[in-house]
């Protein structure tokens, strides 16, 4: 069983109904720690290396954050360049991330179809990670699509609970699947849940 | 009018209110302004007061009793035994040396032998109020000056008690037994033996009661907190071992230092030193007023060729031997220069003595009468004498020493930012800004703080910042930041004003324990002030809201943006400060903005940019048109 790092971003989260269900379906799952980035550091000073012990003992990196004007809140940057670093994460002797997988799962108000190119978003959510994903390739890490959460404000209470029961799932699938390489063809990590579960149930 | 009580006290107070600050603004110290104040107000000036000055001399003299029991309190008897070869070695040879060579001029003058003995005894004692009173306010008292004076004075004052003793021997001799000597107090009379017995008796009580009734006693009254009855407590014990000692005939004055140097290892040594101190100071003042008011003027006016001459020959010939003894115990020029011209006066012992010469008959009553004219006229010269000294003698054939009580250290290095006062908050700054490579020049004027401090390695010198030689020393010409970390408001803005005249290219930065504090540190021109309180109390609320389940990141952002608001409100409100009404609106408004605040708060931790970050509520540029 797969450990996961799920690094929790959120600069508002006693205001987020979706996050909130989002991480309490998360309850009692063994093999995943939450990290929640804004508690930890409210004044940015993030301690490297304790982030750094912590990613090594976990094998896949969850980068967890609602997505404001296209990018991650600010603390999630600032994580990357100050864990990152020359030499442990990338570069000479930089190896320390090597074979671990990272993902996204992200929150946004905007639905899925506007994340499109005919869409008010103009990128579909793959285009826009670009700086993550090759921040990642560059760290040698194994980049997955993203999962997201969309369209928030229209979803009920009973929509988001099945969103955080597939978060769920997803978690506990990423832990138990041995090679993750497939997975990469799915546009977003909500398809393969779903087929998951289509497949699950008879 | 000055035959009240009350009316005595309004002319001695009203003197000495008017001559003291003037006295001090010409830079001549407090004593000769004491002493001008006498003259003014004596029997030959203004009259208000005539021959009551003598009395009144007696009862004043308590505040040199209380002067000693407080020099008492600050020696510990540690250093009072460290301090044993100078009072033997120094004080020994100034007693014997002059009371020779006066005697001598005085036999020549066609005195008696007995009479030249005696009142060349009795010349030679110096005056322990003035000598100590104008050291300390020099800042000497610490220097070798100081207490090689302390060390002469102390040995004067014991030397009093044989003199006392053996005068009627010589008064015996002198007129045949006729006028048997009176010896002051319980002990007339008695054999000699006896006498010294009882006198030994009364020391070991001093000590023995010091020890087991004076601490018990201020033990139980420090625990009713009742502040006047330690004030009591303080005065009942200089009463009555002054009054001990002058029942045996020993000098009260002693009595008390020796109380004072046995309650020096009590627990209420700072206590009793400020329950005495204000009671001593008055009571010097009036025992110096009373010698300016002592001096007879009249004699002085018949016969000024004599008096003069007797006097400066007396102070030339006492100063001489004082620099000669202190050239022989290694004292540098300065020093010894200092030393031998403060203790060149005539003391107030003389007049007790020279009364007790008088009564025994030893000598005549004319020659006595001059010798106390002398003996006043002395005291006034010495402050006069230690003027000249410090601005003519010294800044010219001296080595330029800085006479403070501790040397202000030479500063041999120029940083970027000097730091003044060293307490905690100049210390945290210092050790930041050093941990960061920027050193700083510190300045710090307690010197144990100082001593400590180097020892831990830091760079601390000791000297009194606002000092303009010291300030220059300290590099603030090429300084670019100076730091004030000082307590004391009056100190500061003195160090304000010399910072801002002299080194206008200096940005100078300070801290404040109240928002008062902070107002007063705008007003006088301090280009950043940071209440010492602020940060610590907010991230003190930080972590407060975060124990009680609020987001830690939600109420850093709350605290960062009411600590700016609140610098605001006081630089809002500095420029206000002693416009009442306006302020008093201003303060109005700030409460009402503050209450707006703290509700708002209450409903939503306020953050008016983050609405962005709130996913609930949709915002038009997150949301889809399609």
């Amino acid at each position: 069983m797969k450990k996961i790092l799920i690094l929790f971003a959120h600069p508002r989260y006693e205001k987020s109904r979706a996050n909130r269900a989002l991480l309490r379906g998360l309850d009692g799952l063994e093999q995943v720690t939450i990290h929640d980035l804004y508690e930890e550091y409210p004044r940015f000073d993030i301690d490297v290396p304790r982030e750094q012990k912590l990613l090594r003992a976990h094998d896949i990196i969850v980068w967890h954050y609602p997505l404001y004007l296209y990018g991650p809140p600010a603390i999630i940057k600032q994580w990357m360049d100050l864990v990152l670093e020359h030499g442990w994460a990338h570069g000479e002797g930089g190896n320390h991330l090597a074979g671990k997988a990272v993902c996204n799962v992200i929150t946004s108000g905007g639905t899925r179809a506007s994340f499109s190119h005919d869409g008010f978003n103009r990128f579909t959510l793959t285009e826009l990670l670009r700086p993550l994903e090759q921040a990642a390739r560059l760290c040698r890490m194994l980049w997955l699509p993203p999962f997201a959460v969309q369209g928030t404000y229209r979803l009920n209470d009973a929509l988001l609970s099945d969103y955080a029961a597939r978060y769920r799932r997803l978690l506990t699938a990423l832990a138990e699947t041995s090679g993750l390489e497939p997975v990469k063809s799915f546009e977003l990590l909500n398809d393969w849940v779903a087929d998951l579960i289509r497949k699950e149930q008879p | 009018m000055s035959d009240t009580l009350m009316g005595q006290a309004i002319v001695y107070l009203a003197a000495a209110l008017i001559c003291v600050p003037i006295a001090k603004r010409l830079g001549m110290g407090s004593v000769l302004g004491y002493l001008l104040a006498g003259v003014l107000i004596g029997p030959f000036a203004l009259g208000f007061v005539g021959r009551e000055g003598e009395n009144i001399m007696h009862f004043a003299e308590f505040g040199v009793v209380m002067m000693l029991f407080l020099i008492g309190l600050e020696l510990e008897p540690a250093h009072f035994w460290r301090m044993r070869s100078q009072i033997l070695g120094l004080g020994t040879l100034q007693l014997a040396l002059t009371t020779l060579l006066l005697g001598g001029g005085l036999l020549l003058l066609g005195l008696g032998w007995r009479g030249a003995v005696a009142c060349g005894l009795a010349l030679s004692m110096s005056s322990t109020a003035i000598v100590l009173q104008s050291l300390k306010e020099k800042g000497l008292g610490g220097s070798q000056a100081g207490t090689s004076s302390f060390a002469v004075l102390l040995f004067q004052d014991v030397a009093v008690i044989p003199i006392l003793a053996l005068l009627p021997f010589l008064a015996l001799q002198a007129a045949g037994g006729a006028a048997h000597g009176e010896a002051p107090g319980l002990l007339a009379g008695l054999p000699v033996w006896l006498k010294a017995g009882l006198v030994l008796f009364a020391l070991i009580a001093v000590i023995v009661a010091g020890r087991y009734v004076a601490v018990p006693l201020l033990r139980i009254v420090t625990k009713t907190s009742v502040r006047e009855l330690s004030v009591a407590a303080a005065l009942l014990i200089i009463v009555a071992i002054a009054y001990l000692m002058q029942l045996v005939g020993l000098s009260p004055a002693l009595g008390a230092f020796l109380a004072g140097v046995l309650l020096a290892n009590s627990e209420f040594r700072h206590e009793l030193e400020s329950d005495v101190e204000p009671f001593k100071g008055l009571l010097l003042g009036l025992f110096f007023i009373a010698v300016g008011a002592s001096i007879n003027f009249k004699l002085i006016a018949e016969s000024p060729g004599t008096v003069f001459s007797l006097m400066l020959v007396i102070v030339a010939v006492k100063a001489a031997v004082l620099a000669a003894a202190g050239k022989l115990f290694r004292l540098s020029f300065d020093q010894n220069s200092i030393f031998a011209l403060s203790l060149s006066q005539v003391g107030e012992f003389a007049f007790v003595l020279l009364a007790f010469i008088q009564r025994l008959g030893i000598v005549g009553g004319n020659w006595i009468d001059i010798l106390m004219a002398v003996t006043a006229l002395s005291m006034a010269l010495t402050p006069l004498l230690l003027l000249l000294n410090e601005r003519l003698v010294l800044p010219r054939f001296g080595t330029r020493q800085q006479p403070t009580e501790r040397q202000a250290d030479a500063i041999d290095t120029e940083h970027p930012v000097i730091i003044a006062g060293f307490g905690s908050f100049g210390s945290t700054l210092g050790r930041f800004l050093r941990a960061n490579g920027v050193e700083t020049t510190i300045l710090d004027n307690d010197s144990d703080q100082v001593d400590l401090l180097r020892r831990m390695g830091f760079k601390v010198y000791y000297g009194d910042a606002t000092r303009l030689d010291i300030l220059r020393s300290a590099g603030a010409e090429k300084a670019r930041i100076l730091f004030i970390a000082i307590d004391n408001p009056a100190t500061v803005d003195s160090l304000v004003a010399t910072a801002k005249k002299h080194f206008p290219q200096l940005k100078v930065m300070a801290c404040a324990g109240s928002t008062l504090a902070a107002h007063d540190l705008i007003e006088i021109g301090v280009d950043a002030v940071y209440r010492d309180f602020l940060d610590s109390s907010l991230r003190a609320g930080v972590e407060v809201l975060a124990d009680l389940g609020y987001r830690r990141y939600s109420a850093t952002r709350a605290a960062q943006y009411f600590m700016k608001y609140d610098e605001a409100a006081m630089n809002q409100l500095a420029p206000h400060r002693h416009d009442q009404g306006v302020y008093i609106s201003n303060a109005r408004e700030l409460i009402r903005t503050q209450e707006q605040l703290l509700a708002k708060d209450r409903a939503d931790i306020h953050n008016l940019n983050d609405h962005a970050w709130d996913t609930d509520t949709p915002v038009t540029a997150a949301t889809e048109k399609l």
